[in-house]
């Protein structure tokens, strides 16, 4: 090819213009070669994302066969966890979890939907809204070891006087209760900020419909505006849920790390998040480690499905 | 007949009105005294002594965090640069590939990864570096926060990609450029914004993360700038010292508190005004 | 001598400091179809909305000015009094999709809290549906949701939703101009027949529409109501220019 376009040397322009073609041509072909060298690379960037989530999930899942295999499902179901003594049962987390996530859930979600609705109907720009959009980015962006300490340098405190006023046994002020409380206030944001996207989804035509049948602003929003979103909020919630049931250092510092299984809900207790952070380093034995494993892995499962699904429902309605 | 209960109705819907204004401000009030506890805690804690010393034994006064800060810095910065590269081509993947399996693995893996909670990621750190390796180092630590950091960067380089004009591209490989320079010079030079703001953004979520680093780096007591050993980090010092029974190291952790809460904020403040800058540049 | 039914006086409308409503004087006689017509921009859908007080809802909206149904002052009642009375059909055919199509006819029943016994709710949704000429279309599928009708149709579900209110005059905005011309047809028939119980006020774009169907057209031009006459007058014998020039196609 290259003898092909070898002109004579002549004294001319046209010498010129044949060698920097045939250097142009030269650099086409390596700069082909590079746009593909280049194509791959972002491939392997995609593929390694993937190849790390499957990685994640068999560490966990290799990691926690020897406890799968010794302890089977007495695991789930067993309320004593003593591994000084080799025995492993994990109810007293499970239920500290969903103690948890569920009741912080259920202090937050009148607040998360009166945020979504006041900055999603009733004041959408302005200067109200600008300050509680703030608020609440605020309130996402505060550091859950700084939750912590504050719950358990104030919260706690206030919670105790109360147990003792309720004459609780033994008021510790550190529980399931102050745990709660704490996770409620971090998990605001979530459903809030989805919330108030759905809201403003609502298509204006469909709001004047009824105002023009005579509906006050408030039978508006119930009969138009929230049906409408009634996926979208769930979705939220939902989102919220897994944030809840992930969450490890504020609920550690205040849900007083007691492995025995919560009598009431001012007891201390653990979340199965909460007893790895706090017995990892001290497993020194194999089924012990692998046991705090198959929490993890039970934690991943559970918190990576509850994600799906409520992504999943949220572009099936921003599809739509 | 109709028209009778209408005095209600509109009472109703003022009092809905009432009602939803006082719950959304509430969420401000644990807001507030959070803000204000920390800030008159830690305070009177900060002085120059406390950001150039390193705590001291548990009796004598005084100490610092100055270890906390420099592994804080130190850790993220490596993680920043582990996650950074990868996230951004990874988005840029994704973005020029909208369709295609691995896209849809890909886009689902960052879903998954957004989601897993980030002790099970310490986890995973732990029996990837810490135990093949013999030992806790704040490279390990890093590794877990890049791992946290890539979802947010991924999402959004894409999304930014995803909404720069298609006009833009095809005018670039009309003037001949080959793709990669399509990529480095004419599409990521546009969208830097928006990237910076979902590097910022990610910065911003790991450097009050305290989780992943409890058995990756696990802290350490001295200042040290040696990667492959344990480092201390703020959010691991406060979390050590706030639950010890000292009252000396509870100081510490309140002045700690102070500083990261200002860091964070900070960051969080940033990454809006850049965000807020490409919004109007579109 | 007909009698008026709304009446304005010195009528202004603005959103914020654009002036688009000016100094409206106008007397709509009852049981009559009144166009309102004029090219894009010129005031004519604000000062629909301002008859049922609609326009107040987007912020920065002002009006003053004397609005009177039936000598009474619409805005000196509460907006829901008044949207019972005036009820509005859009241009945009919007039936509520979570609700099936009986639902839809009496949603303005169940939105404003009123309960009525099951024996009035049917009543009312074949009343209203037959009044549209929908009735024998859907009569079989009222339990079905809205959205599978046609565009026709579901305007005239919108319609027939309005009309189970019961009011006093039905506003039309621009009501056929998503229409395809059968459906537009049909509508149109309607608007005579909904003439006997009801006073019709339609804002179009469509002139010829406007001369089909209306027995006064008002000609409404930056703002202004340029000419308010019966409507083989504005068409045939136009007393003003503007009019003139609009009717002929000179601008629109």
């Amino acid at each position: 090819m290259e003898t092909s376009l070898q002109a004579p040397v002549i004294p001319s322009p046209a010498v010129k213009d044949t060698v920097s073609i045939r250097k142009r041509i030269r650099r086409s072909f390596r700069q082909i070669r590079m746009e593909s060298v280049f194509k791959q690379t972002l491939a392997i960037a995609g593929l390694l994302l993937v190849i790390l989530v499957l990685g994640i999930l068999l560490t966990l899942i290799t990691q926690s066969i020897p406890s799968i295999r010794l302890l089977g499902l007495k695991f789930i179901w067993g309320s004593t966890w003593n591994p000084v003594k080799d025995v492993y049962g994990a109810f007293p987390f499970l239920l500290g979890t969903l103690l948890t996530s569920f009741l912080a859930l259920v202090i937050c979600i009148p607040f998360s939907v009166a945020i979504a609705i006041f900055l999603g109907e009733y004041y959408p720009t302005g200067w109200f809204a600008d300050v509680l959009k703030n608020a609440v980015e605020l309130i996402a962006a505060v550091p859950s070891v700084i939750y912590g300490f504050w719950g358990l340098a104030v919260l706690v405190p206030m919670v105790r006087a109360l147990e003792a006023r309720f004459g609780v046994d033994q008021p510790l002020g550190v529980g399931i209760f102050s745990a709660s409380l704490i996770l409620s206030v971090m998990i605001i944001p979530y459903a809030a900020s989805l919330g108030r996207q759905m809201i403003r989804m609502v298509p204006e035509h469909l709001k004047e419909a009824a105002y023009g049948l005579g509906a006050t602003r408030w039978e508006v929003i119930r009969h138009v505006v929230l049906p409408g979103t009634k996926s979208g909020l769930f979705a939220g919630i939902l989102l919220s849920l897994g944030r809840a049931l992930g969450e490890t250092m504020a609920v550690t510092m205040v849900i007083g790390n007691s492995s025995i299984l919560p009598k009431n809900l001012f007891a201390p207790g653990n979340t199965m998040a909460s007893v790895i952070a706090n017995e990892f380093t001290e497993a020194d034995k194999t089924v012990y480690l692998s046991a705090l494993i198959e929490l993890g892995l039970a934690l991943f499962l559970v918190t990576v499905i509850i994600n799906i699904i409520g992504k999943k429902i949220i572009d099936r309605f921003t599809n739509e | 007949m109709r028209t009778d209960n209408i005095q209600y109705r509109i009472g109703k819907s003022k009092g809905f009105k009432i009602l939803t204004f006082v719950l959304a401000f509430a969420c401000m009030i644990p807001l507030a005294a959070i803000l204000f506890f920390i800030i008159k805690a830690g305070i009177t804690r900060i002085n120059f002594h406390f950001l150039v010393n390193i705590p001291r034994p548990v009796g004598e006064k005084g100490g610092g965090i100055a270890n906390a800060l420099l592994g804080s810095v130190i850790i993220i910065a490596l993680a920043s640069f582990i996650a950074i590269p990868i996230g951004i081509l990874a988005g840029v993947y994704l973005s020029e590939n909208k369709k295609g399996r691995l896209a849809y693995w890909c886009r689902l893996s960052v879903d998954i990864l957004q989601g897993i909670p980030s002790i099970v990621i310490g986890i995973i750190a732990y029996f990837w570096l810490v135990k093949p390796l013999g030992g806790f180092s704040a490279f390990s630590g890093s590794v877990a926060l890049a791992i946290m950091m890539l979802p947010v960067i991924v999402r959004s380089t894409e999304e930014t990609l995803k909404m720069l004009p298609p006009s833009l591209k095809e005018a670039a490989f009309a003037l001949g450029m080959p793709f990669h320079r399509v990529i480095f010079k004419v599409i990521i030079p546009v969208g830097i914004s928006g990237i910076l703001s979902g590097v910022m953004l990610s910065i911003a979520r790991i450097t009050g993360e305290t989780a992943p680093l409890l058995f990756t780096a696990f802290g350490n007591p001295y200042l040290s700038a040696d990667v492959t050993a344990p480092m201390q980090s703020l959010p691991l010092l406060i979390f050590n010292y706030a639950t010890s029974p000292y009252n000396d190291w509870h100081d510490l952790a309140w002045g700690a508190s102070l500083i990261l809460l200002i860091w964070v904020l900070f960051l969080n403040v940033f990454t809006k005004l850049i965000s807020a800058r490409w919004k109007v540049q579109l | 001598m007909e009698s008026t039914i709304i009446k304005s006086r010195k009528f202004n409308a603005s959103f914020g400091a654009n002036h688009v409503v000016k100094n409206v004087n106008i007397d709509i006689p009852r049981n009559n179809v009144i166009a309102v017509m004029g090219p894009s921009g010129c005031g004519k859908t604000t000062y629909l909305r301002c008859i049922n007080r609609m326009h107040e809802l987007i912020p920065d909206a002002t009006c003053n000015g004397t609005m009177s149904i039936n000598d009474e002052d619409i805005y000196k009642m509460h907006p829901i009094f008044v949207r019972l009375k005036i009820g509005m059909v859009f241009q945009r055919p919007n039936p509520f999709p979570n609700l099936s199509i009986y639902d839809n006819v009496i949603a303005g029943y169940k939105l404003n809290g009123i309960k009525l016994a099951k024996a009035e709710k049917d009543r009312i949704v074949e009343h209203s549906l037959t009044k549209v000429a929908l009735w024998n279309e859907v009569k079989d599928s009222l339990l079905k949701k809205g959205t599978f009708l046609s565009g026709g149709q579901q305007q005239r579900l919108c319609i027939a939703r309005a009309v189970a209110m019961e009011p006093e005059v039905l506003l039309f905005d621009e009501p056929t101009s998503a229409l395809d011309p059968i459906s537009t047809a049909t509508v149109e028939e309607l608007f005579h027949e909904l003439k006997a119980n009801y006073t019709l006020i339609i804002v179009t774009h469509n002139m010829q529409q406007a001369a089909r169907v209306s027995d006064r057209t008002a000609f409404f031009y930056m703002g202004e109501l340029v000419e308010y006459d019966l409507t083989k007058n504005v068409f045939t014998n136009p007393k003003d220019n503007r009019t003139q020039n609009y009717i002929t196609g000179r601008f629109s």
